[in-house]
């Protein structure tokens, strides 16, 4: 039995289906990251586990027990809202010490636990302040030292990082990572950036339009994903349509554009396919050995890598180089671009409508 | 900055200037002036400058008696304005954007009517042979009328109905700068809905509470028409003495003098409030 168990969890809003036949399990101390896009029922999803939204049908199954019919404020869990929503009348240090209140602690043991749950967010010395008086990074961690300190069973995170600007942002992913393996607790992260995702989980769960599309490590999930939707949505990628005309054990043959292409052994029918390529498997070959050929119409530098689009007979392609302090392609040049077939990923041809 | 766009300002606000000038800074010079005037019935207003009005206000039971009563029937109404102003303010600052505009405008209701007219409204109900007693009367819940017109508790309910909105408006400005996932905090960390009101909602909303007090509290001191009307002659508060001496005594200075000192002491526990609130938030809200 996991140690959180989702199944079958559909929640309706009138007509509207924000969450459908979510079923997803969560180890015990493991780090679970909900991914989709903006819409597509994270929120309502973790607000059923919180207890803040009544589930249409479903189950919730934490540690062996049924949450359904436990009021939110039973639930033990601990939660990390996008707006924080400290209580802003309160000192840090009574922020945090609320929960413990809550459940009748005496006054030592709290002062203890407090001391110990900022010492762990590193704001030991701004237990007096006022949250008004705190950088956005800083309000993240109290939230974050408020939630953990009444020990939860499992810890909800919604866009935690979304209102820090960017290099804020990864340094919170890495503290948000130590604090949570340094707190050993269970942890579902709900967000909408992919990178947050990847660094943060041992898991990914991408969702779309309420559902489960695929739930595996980050590796896994960017390696092979299951659509193109989330080929697209997890990190950079070509994506082509073609047509898949033999595939056998050895490999499979292609039609891209009219143009005869060699590909991975598919587990799809002859016919039309979408076929993903990740910029960062294309290489800048000699003439001789290229797959396309065509000239650079864009290029940019990123610092430690260049980003090229490249007008091909299969389409424009993009093409990602680390950057080595050498001379790289001029916008106009014209270059030849090769890569291994087993680095294509053959996925069905997704519906307009999905 | 030119000259020319420096001194705009001042020629667009001078209009408003002008008329804040002569409406209300000049009438309220000439009463403080007046205040320090002597009367006698016979000789009637000479221009001495002496500060017997002030000592015979300041030396005499019976004003003290009108003072006291008119900041108890403000510190009364702010009360029960705030008491029943938060709840409310609560639930229309949580309603769907659509019914809370509706409510709105039912809060604001009443402010759209004359006082007069609202305050007449309130004697028909509250007469001796008024609405209430009648229907108490015919219930067979009491056999001889309940006296509420000419009574401070008569003035004070009407004054709660004029004052509520303003209250509602005061602390539901509060209320919207709150977010509202701080209660799904609270109720996550193991709140009971009454520790989240008491804990959460209304440390939030003090700020509210404590504005829409001053407006109401400096509003029902400085009340006329209400007590006026509900407590005529009988049941004096400090406006309608102030009345009194002008228009029945003709003692001016006397009245100048009552006036003054009511605006002196509403400014100054209106001040005084001010900095208690400062003193207790700073630091807390923005
Ligand atoms: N209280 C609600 N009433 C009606 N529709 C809602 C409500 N909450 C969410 N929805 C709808 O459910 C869908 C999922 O919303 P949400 O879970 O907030 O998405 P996400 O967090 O992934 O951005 C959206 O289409 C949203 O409009
Ligand atoms: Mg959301």
């Amino acid at each position: 039995m996991p140690f959180l168990q989702l199944s079958g969890l559909t929640k309706r809003f009138g007509d509207v289906v924000a969450v459908e036949d979510f079923s997803l399990a969560v180890e015990k101390g493991e780090f679970v990251s909900l991914l989709g896009p903006s819409g597509c029922g994270k929120t309502t999803t973790l607000q059923m586990i919180a207890g803040f939204e009544q589930p249409t049908s479903g189950h919730i199954m934490l540690n062996g027990r049924h949450l359904e019919e436990v009021p939110a404020r039973n639930r033990g869990l601990g939660i990390v809202f996008q707006t924080y929503a400290l209580f802003p009348h309160m000192t840090v240090e009574e922020n945090v010490a609320f929960g413990l209140e809550m459940r009748g602690i005496d006054k030592k043991e709290r002062a203890r636990k407090v001391a110990g749950a900022l010492e762990l967010v590193q704001l030991a010395h701004l237990a007096k302040r006022y949250p008004r008086a705190m950088s956005g990074g800083q309000r993240q961690r109290v939230a974050l030292a408020r939630a953990l300190v009444i020990e939860p069973e499992l810890l909800l995170l919604d866009e935690p990082l979304s209102n820090l600007d960017a290099k804020l942002r990864e340094e919170m992913q890495l503290e948000l990572r130590r604090i949570q393996q340094e707190a050993g607790v269970t942890t579902l992260l709900v967000t909408h950036d992919q990178n947050e995702a990847m660094a943060l989980s041992d898991r990914v769960a991408v969702m779309h339009h309420g559902r489960l599309m695929q739930q595996e490590t980050p590796f896994h999930v960017y390696e092979n994903p299951k659509s193109s939707f989330i080929s697209t949505f997890l990190g950079k990628t070509n994506s082509l349509t073609a047509t898949l005309k033999t595939t056998n054990d050895e490999g499979s043959a292609l039609v891209c554009n009219g143009m005869e292409l060699a590909g991975p052994p598919a587990h799809l029918r002859p016919g039309p396919i979408t076929v993903s390529l990740r910029p960062e498997r294309i290489e800048i070959v000699e003439a001789g050995e290229a797959v396309v050929s065509g000239p650079v119409i864009e290029r940019i530098f990123l610092g430690d890598q260049w980003l090229f689009r490249i007008e091909t007979p299969i389409g424009p392609l993009l093409v990602v180089r680390r950057n080595r302090g050498q001379r790289e392609p001029e916008h106009g040049e014209t270059v030849h671009l090769a890569w291994t077939p087993h680095h294509l990923r053959l996925l069905p041809k997704e519906d307009e409508a999905a | 900055m030119t000259r020319r766009s420096r001194s705009r300002p001042w020629i667009l606000s001078a209009p408003a200037l002008l008329l804040f000038l002569v409406l209300l800074l000049v009438p309220l010079a000439m009463t403080f002036i007046l205040s320090f005037h002597s009367f006698s019935f016979y000789g009637g207003i000479t221009p001495t400058f002496s500060l017997e009005n002030y000592i015979e206000v300041l030396s005499d039971g019976y004003f003290y008696e009108i003072f006291g009563r008119t900041f108890a029937i403000a510190l009364a109404t702010t009360l029960i304005c705030a008491a029943i102003g938060l709840p409310q303010a609560y639930f229309l600052s949580r309603m769907h954007p659509f019914w809370r505009s509706v409510m709105l405008l039912v809060v604001l209701g009443p402010l759209l009517i004359s006082v007069v007219v609202r305050t007449l409204g309130w004697a028909i109900l509250l007469g001796n042979k008024g609405v209430i007693n009648d229907a108490l009367r015919d219930l067979g819940l009491i056999t001889s009328p309940i006296r509420m017109m000419y009574t401070s508790g008569g003035i004070v309910l009407a004054l709660v109905h004029v004052m509520v909105p303003f209250m509602i408006l005061a602390i539901w400005a509060a209320l919207q700068r709150t977010d509202p996932a701080t209660e799904s905090a609270a109720e996550s960390l193991g709140a009971r809905p009454w520790t989240i009101f008491r804990r959460i909602v209304l440390p939030q909303a003090m700020p509210g509470i404590l504005s829409g007090s001053l407006i109401v509290f400096s509003l029902s001191a400085s009340a006329f028409a209400t007590p006026a009307i509900l407590g005529g002659r009988r049941v004096k508060v400090v406006s309608t003495t102030v009345y009194d001496e002008f228009l029945n005594t003709l003692n001016w200075p006397l009245g100048a003098a009552i006036a003054m000192l009511l605006l002196v002491s509403v400014l100054a526990i209106m001040v005084g409030w001010n900095r208690l609130v400062e003193r207790r938030f700073a630091g807390v809200f923005e």
